[in-house]
């Protein structure tokens, strides 16, 4: 499959607390949130992938439903380093109580942080050219991704879907030109995002996926991708209460059974699922 | 602090099930032994054979809690004793082995596989499942979980605590015969039977149709079985139930728990239980008329 086999996990490893930081700035993106926060006691190089738990400091509780109660697990989308410490950036869009509290955030409101956490994308085998392909917020942990293989060197083609021009602010993130279309066509073609990709992978099948959306996108991605012989790594979602292998929660199917998306993913190789439909993802 | 005539360094344990030190030092690494959150260390729940656990969806946040339906997902006895235990004795603290079985032959298999084992130092029950020659829940009844100790009894001088579940109508007379048939301590609560519905629909949320609630919404439940077991056995009782803080930590200790776990507060912070350990000793070092006064 993709990357070195027998090579270090991508995985940088997270202090064992959770750290409390301060959000540095929150920025309108169409339909999204990115939340940047200054993380003065963590890691400065999380691995393209990984994620952490994010909950506010004050506030967390009381909302619909007398939620959230638990953090909410987030993709970093980037991570830049700066004199104090390392500014991460967190895409959301707000879909339930806990999205929407993190969304109220402003600059110098605290914040709960836990992470890196997880295992993060594999570089592509030699001869191989990278695909990025996301979906919605899904975009998210692309972006570091993409500005990783780019300093190495590594050509990156990037295609993109969303559900509308609003989500579809979030393309203007990434460096260059992706590909872009809607679910409405009204940014970009109208199409699901796995048509492009099919197109991609057609003219061209020496390339390695990596991909992260929603669960129906993700199985189309696998499905086509297993059609095409083409090797590829999903960067998943499921409930998760903790981040750390904890709660046991997050499990997701895969052939040779449940393994927890928080220490043995959120980034898996196409190849061990039957499907990508898991259940009981959101926020 | 001694419980059962074991050393710990403090009363904060975790409630079996809440913390995998295992998969938290792939994530944290060897900060993880450096900065160990428990006084001592209470394993997942081992069973016999190997478990799958329950198909996902696994979790419901609910008001101040989470309904989880795991469905003990272990490697079994033998690939416990073989893979796991050995880096579980790594651990800087000692080391509680939970078991469950679903007979008395099984439990007692259980028990004398982990007892054999020196890094062990203490075997909890759970007794939450329905034994499956009587069909009752062994823990919700006081004569199947006197059988139940008694026949392990014999097997072992390790300490035996006993996991009570709150899902029973008298958990104080449960407490009572696992006292009476040699039990060395009573641990509670376990979760509370929850369930909750997919949003705007009639089907269920979790995969296992119903679930355990557990964290803050449970607290002030537990706090009254621990309460109410302490009073009625003479046994050390170490409290659980949604315990986030050290002053909810000194709520158990003053209605008679020998000891506390945290279980949920983990999984919103691994660190938690260092903090509530902390936490409560700076409540101790305060006089109780003045930290009761800044209470109320």
């Amino acid at each position: 499959m993709n990357g070195a086999a027998g090579a270090a996990e991508p995985r940088t490893l997270a202090p064992p607390e959770r750290r409390r930081v301060s959000v540095a700035a929150n920025r309108r993106v169409g339909a999204y949130s990115l939340i940047t926060a200054l993380d003065a006691h963590g890691p400065a190089q999380p691995r393209p992938g990984q994620f952490y738990m994010l909950a506010s400091a004050e506030g967390w509780g009381g909302g619909q439903g007398e939620r959230p109660y638990l953090p909410r697990a987030f993709s970093y989308a980037r991570a830049e380093r700066a004199p104090e410490g390392v500014l991460l950036s967190f895409l959301l869009e707000d879909v339930g109580p806990g999205t929407h509290r993190l969304g109220q955030l402003a600059e110098g409101d605290p914040l709960h942080l836990l992470g890196p956490l997880g295992v993060g994308f594999t570089p592509p085998a030699s001869g191989r050219r990278a695909v990025l392909c996301g979906g919605g917020i899904g975009a998210a942990p692309l972006l570091c991704w993409q500005d990783h293989l780019a300093a190495a060197g590594e050509f990156c083609e990037v295609v993109l879907g969303f559900r509308s021009a609003a989500h579809a602010s979030g393309a203007a993130l990434f460096a260059g030109a992706p590909t872009v279309v809607t679910e409405d066509g009204s940014a970009g073609s109208q199409a699901l995002v796995t048509e492009p990709l099919c197109a991609s992978l057609t003219a061209d099948p020496a390339a390695a996926v990596y991909a992260c959306g929603p669960p129906a996108m993700l199985e189309g991605v696998r499905a086509l991708c297993a059609e095409l012989e083409v090797p590829a790594q999903l960067a998943m979602e499921s409930g998760m209460a903790c981040g750390f292998g904890a709660c046991y929660g997050c499990v997701v199917a895969t052939r040779t059974g449940f393994v927890r998306l928080c220490v043995d993913g959120p980034v898996v190789e196409a190849a061990i699922l039957e499907t990508a439909l898991a259940p009981g993802a959101g926020h | 602090m001694r419980l059962c005539g074991v050393d710990l360094a403090g009363p904060v344990l975790n409630g079996s099930g809440t913390f995998d030190a295992l998969a938290a030092r792939r994530a944290f690494g060897d900060a993880l032994l450096e900065r160990f959150p428990f006084d001592c260390f209470v394993s997942k729940t081992i069973t016999a054979e190997p478990r799958e656990g329950n198909v996902p969806p696994r979790l419901w946040e609910s008001p101040g809690g989470l309904i989880n339906s795991i469905g003990l997902p272990n490697k079994g006895l033998a690939g416990f004793l073989a893979a796991d235990l050995p880096q579980l004795a790594e651990l800087p603290v000692p080391l509680c082995v939970s078991v469950m079985g679903f007979s008395r032959d099984e439990l007692a298999a259980l028990v004398s596989g982990v007892a054999a084992r020196e890094e062990v130092a203490l075997i909890e029950l759970n007794v939450s499942c329905p034994n499956v020659e009587t069909g009752l829940v062994m823990g919700a009844d006081p004569g199947e979980t006197a059988a139940a100790v008694e026949r392990i009894r014999p097997l072992t001088e390790l300490p035996l605590i006993v996991k009570l579940t709150p899902n029973a109508s008298e958990p104080a007379a449960v407490a009572v015969a696992a006292e009476q048939a040699g039990a060395d301590a009573v641990s509670l609560i376990n979760t509370l039977k929850g369930m909750a519905l997919v949003p705007g629909s009639t089907r269920p949320w979790l995969g296992g149709r119903t679930g355990g609630l557990s964290g803050p919404a449970v607290r002030a439940v537990a706090l009254e079985q621990v309460a109410t077991v302490s009073a009625r056995v003479s046994i050390p009782v170490i409290g659980m139930g949604g315990i986030a803080s050290g002053a909810d930590a000194a709520d158990f200790l003053a209605v008679g728990a020998a000891a506390v776990a945290v279980g949920t507060e983990s999984f919103r912070d691994p660190s938690a239980g260092r903090r509530i350990g902390a936490e409560l000793r700076r409540l101790e070092a305060v006089p109780a008329a003045a930290a009761g006064a800044a209470r109320f």
